[in-house]
């Protein structure tokens, strides 16, 4: 490679090209006494500059914790696997101390519920200030400055005088937008949302999706949401990843996913959703429950629930394999191998 | 909302006569399974000790609802509207302030009417939290058993009542009858309450959120399972949801309320299809689109609902709907027919003469 090519990779092309967040076979288990869980067993991804990724499932699939990861805040119990760089930061080989220099201003969290996230003895705006100041050193009041451009950002009305309120003063809505602009007082480069809109009212909870939507387009942020629902994905995101038993069972763009789902347990999600028009007929609901944790099978998590699966399901966990353009599932029957094709249904077999 | 039952009746009325009599109908066929008259109930937050302001919650104020025999009857609205209240006042879990409760034309709490306990037998609930609303302490075959048990039933009888109703909401008796909730899963939990609530034998079942905390796929269970218990049992159901999509598909009627009153009902398709009430009308363009080709561009609403400490005057929606005019501050709309004698809406944009500019081009 020239000299030419190499500059032209790092001022041009580097920004778009080179992924922002770059997480590679991580894995998160909970150990104690009396418990060894593995919750996330093994997830890739990228996201670069302005991308909206969005990890999709039902609770126990651990979207949560692959998201938590990526800032470390999780409890001790937990022994992460894998890698995981922002920015070109190694986040799991960072000390401990050093983590406060990221939080807030690298990558920065909306969590779901903000009467718990904030803190109920602080004013909006001194939990503003504090964040600011900490990280960027300035003045008090240059610090309530930007504390008051932030509420105004998140479109709080009378945000002057919101300043002053302490959480219990403020409606839902408004919580979560004091939230926001507290996750946003760092000028973040990832932001994370952890179901941020579910413990919303329906018209509140749109408002401040499509201002997550606004802010985050305006920012240009890298942005992961964690949701179990499709209606938010779809409203939100540019790519999505369907998570089941702490692994990525299909990803792609969020119109390919949710229009051409490859996977048994996205079509079996889809199928299940209520939606407008099945008045008078039977749902399709996904037989059982989700596996437990504890004791994972060697072969296709999904396979104990899944219509179509067959003997070699049993014996290997496949891979994520192209299914279509663009678009990835981990299922045995779209990969290389013709096992699938071969073995006959569990009644012939059996 | 007298005229508004006359159709769905009819149905009910076809489906009763060829099934077999039912001995504990008293008001045949055609009599609302429940009829709520002015409900009302007001909690005082402060003021109980001296010097204090008096706060008072208007949590519900003033609900007038009626549900047939065998009819699914869905209520929707935000936190704070009401619903959950309503249904607590319709168990009875706690005392109205004002008002009447029918129950297939009988007051429930007059000296002629039916008593609490015979409500109780007749009416029963499912709460949103099923690890909550059971105890830890019990097998869930004696928490099935429990309310048998206390209705006159000999231990032995209790306990096979018990194992059949969870052998009819899919849980093996053989496999869950000794087990305790903990070692449960959400939607087993859920189907055990389910089965607490059928083993009195009650007419009507209060679904209040009962399927909101689960996950999709076993939500889309549980649903299928409350759909096939109505039709082998001839149950009437009320269903309350902040979940439209839930809702829409397993209601016959909804009823749509905004600050402790209701604000619309009607037969689920005239609701979904031309809400002629603004709240309505937003809250079903709230919900999220689907297609992302075709996302939300701009949120139909702004704000959040007011308190119910100090609610608007006149009609409520007025802080927030595109259309208030000087009339909705000073009048409070009453729930008035529009189009359809089946469809109600309390809205004075939809009532000619009233005042309201749209008013004669809506009548």
């Amino acid at each position: 490679m020239t000299n030419d090519q190499l500059h032209g990779a790092s001022s041009g092309d580097a920004a778009t090209s080179a992924p922002l967040v770059d997480v590679r076979d991580l894995s998160v288990r909970f150990v104690s006494r009396d418990m060894d869980v593995s919750v996330v067993n093994g997830v890739s991804f990228e996201l670069r500059e302005g991308e909206v990724l969005c990890l999709l499932g039902e609770s126990g699939s651990g979207k949560s914790v692959t998201m938590r990861s990526l800032m470390r805040l999780l409890p001790h119990t937990a022994q992460l696997g894998g890698s995981v760089s922002i920015g070109g930061l190694d986040i799991l080989g960072m000390p401990a101390r050093q983590l406060s220099t990221i939080r807030g201003s690298l990558v920065s969290m909306i969590f779901q519920e903000p009467m718990t996230a904030l803190d109920p003895v602080f004013t909006i705006g001194q939990q503003i200030v504090e964040t600011v100041r900490c990280h960027e050193g300035c003045s008090r009041s240059d610090a309530r400055r930007r504390a008051l451009e932030l509420l105004e950002l998140v479109q709080i009305p009378s945000a002057a005088r919101r300043l002053d309120a302490y959480p219990h003063e403020l409606s839902g809505g408004l919580r979560q937008r004091a939230m926001i602009a507290l996750a946003l007082s760092c000028r973040p480069r990832v932001l994370l949302a952890d179901e941020p809109t579910t413990a919303l009212d329906a018209t509140v909870q749109i408002q401040v999706l499509l201002l997550l939507r606004e802010l985050q387009r305006e920012l240009g942020m890298a942005t992961i949401f964690v949701t179990h629902d499709l209606g938010v994905a779809c409203e939100v995101a540019d790519h999505v990843a369907v998570m089941y038993a702490g692994r990525f069972i299909e990803t792609g763009a969020v119109g390919d996913v949710l229009n051409r789902p490859h996977h048994p347990y996205t079509v079996g999600l889809m199928r299940s959703t209520v939606h407008g028009g099945q008045r008078g007929t039977t749902l399709e609901p996904i037989p059982g429950a989700p596996p437990d944790l504890r004791s994972l099978s060697t072969g296709c998590a999904f396979a104990p629930r899944c219509g179509e699966a067959r003997p070699p399901c049993l014996t290997a966990m496949p891979e994520l394999v192209e299914a279509a353009p663009g678009q990835t599932a981990r299922c045995i029957k779209y990969g290389a191998a013709t096992t699938y094709a071969a073995a006959g249904t569990f009644q012939a077999a059996v | 909302m007298q005229t508004e039952n006359t159709k769905t009746n009819d149905k009910t009325a076809l489906r009763v006569m060829t099934r077999d009599v039912d001995t504990r109908d008293r008001g045949g066929p055609r009599q609302p399974m429940l009829i709520i008259r002015g409900l009302k109930k007001h909690f005082q937050v402060s003021g109980k000790s001296l010097g204090q302001p008096k706060i008072v919650v208007k949590a519900v104020d003033g609900v007038d609802l009626e549900v047939g025999k065998g009819e699914t009857l869905g209520i929707v609205g935000e936190s704070g509207c009401g619903k959950s209240t309503t249904a607590r006042l319709l168990m009875h879990l706690i005392e109205p302030d004002s008002g009447e409760i029918l129950l297939d034309g009988e007051t429930v709490g007059s000296m002629r009417g039916v008593d609490v306990r015979e409500l109780r037998r007749s009416v029963q609930m499912v709460f949103q939290d099923s690890y909550a609303s059971l105890n830890p302490r019990l097998t869930i075959e004696d928490t099935v058993a429990f309310g048998p048990r206390i209705g006159g039933l000999s231990r032995t009888e209790a306990k096979s009542r018990a194992r059949s109703m969870l052998r009819m909401v899919g849980l093996a008796p053989e496999l869950f009858a000794q087990r305790y909730p903990h070692e449960l899963s959400g939607g087993q939990r859920q189907r055990v309450n389910i089965a607490r609530a059928l083993a009195v034998g009650p007419r009507v079942l209060i679904l209040d959120e009962a399927v909101s905390a689960l996950d999709k796929s076993v939500e889309a269970q549980v649903l299928n399972l409350l759909q096939e218990l109505k039709k082998t049992l001839g149950l009437t159901y009320v269903f309350i949801s902040h979940d439209l999509n839930v809702v829409q598909y397993i209601s016959d009627r909804v009823v749509v309320m905004y600050l402790g009153q209701v604000v619309e009902a009607g037969p689920v398709e005239r609701i979904y299809e031309t809400p002629r009430h603004p709240y309505t009308a937003a809250l079903l363009s709230s919900r999220p689109s689907m297609d992302p080709t075709k996302r939300i561009t701009a949120p139909p609403l702004t704000g959040d609902p007011p308190n119910p400490i100090n609610p608007p005057s006149g009609c409520r929606f007025r802080t927030r709907c595109p259309l208030a005019e000087d009339i909705c501050a000073r009048v409070a709309p009453a729930l008035t027919a529009v189009d359809d004698p089946a469809h109600l809406a309390a809205c004075h944009a939809r009532v000619s003469g009233s005042g309201h500019s749209h008013a004669s081009a809506a009548a």
